[in-house]
């Protein structure tokens, strides 16, 4: 077996904010009806969580589920919990129209720590980062720079960011130049 | 810069979160159609200087396709609604009259 690793290898680097590459995360895509209760029932089970409504993103102790669109949901498990609880889903969701799949080696996830995160993010992205548009709790699918990223806040001053692998190295980058003492444009602090 | 709200999301996206996707509501005419019709269908589109409705996705968010109507003109936005339609939403029609007294109404 392989040694599994994430993509920068828990990188970490320390400028006006702090980033680190979270290291490896288990991430599930789940495409569904998100009425259906028995797809309720199985993200229940997977995330101890309930379906999160239009851009919410819910955590519980056994994992999180965050909406991704109308039919899409990013399921955040433990890295080595993956292939069971993929294995779980299938089960459950067996007569549903329903799709599961393991990209926990397909994306790279970021964490972006200090008081200017918001700052950071909206360097890069037309996303709206202020507190009202963006509290704790939502998720937003959005760009930064010409690359596609998901992020939500985990506290006020800690904010993920998944993206794809290929590009996890570009993201890095770009975060840690964004973040060089000094630059901040202070729309958010 | 163009603000589009979506429909799926609930979130005002900037047109560099979008991908344009041309005109709304063509009816699609394939084999078996007649040369006029096919030759409307894939090169004849509207060119107003007005309310033009037209087909938007979410690129960088949800991803999804939905419609959404505006003046070429003034870039007014004057709403959004769900692709699952073959028409804009009565609703949307009556405020762009109330806007636009002149405007010649939806024509598919």
């Amino acid at each position: 077996m392989s040694n599994a690793v994430s993509a920068l290898n828990g990188a970490s680097f320390k400028g006006s904010v702090a980033i680190k590459d979270v290291g490896l995360q288990g991430m599930i895509t789940l495409r569904g009806d998100f009425k259906s209760a028995v797809l309720a029932k199985a993200v229940k089970a997977a995330t101890g969580t309930a379906v999160p409504e239009t851009g919410q993103i819910l955590h519980s102790t056994k994992g999180s589920a965050a909406w991704m669109s109308p039919d899409e949901l990013l399921l955040l498990v433990d890295y080595t919990n993956v292939d069971a609880v993929i294995a779980k889903l299938d089960k459950a969701l067996s007569g549903e129209h329903a799709l599961v799949v393991n990209v926990s080696d397909a994306r790279a996830l970021f964490e972006i720590k200090g008081v200017a995160t918001r700052d950071i993010i909206a360097k890069g992205s037309p996303a709206d980062m202020n507190k009202d548009a963006l509290p704790v709790g939502m998720i937003r699918r959005s760009r930064l720079g010409q690359l596609p990223v998901a992020f939500w806040m985990d506290d006020e001053k800690t904010a993920r960011m998944v993206c794809f692998r290929s590009v996890g190295e570009h993201v890095f980058t770009w975060l840690k130049n964004a973040s060089k003492k000094g630059n901040l444009p202070k729309y958010h602090t | 810069m163009l603000l589009l709200n979506c429909p799926y999301c609930g979130i005002d996206a900037d047109e560099t979160e979008l991908e344009a996707g041309g005109e709304a509501h063509i009816t699609r005419h394939g084999a078996g159609a007649s040369d006029d019709d096919f030759e409307t269908y894939m090169f004849m589109r509207k060119n107003p200087k007005g309310v033009h409705f037209e087909r938007w996705r979410h690129a960088y968010g949800c991803g999804k396709w939905f419609h959404a109507a505006r003046c070429t003109m003034t870039l007014e936005v004057f709403g959004t609604y769900s692709a699952q339609t073959l028409e804009p939403p009565k609703t949307l029609i009556n405020k762009i009259k109330k806007k636009r007294p002149n405007w010649e109404g939806f024509v598919k």
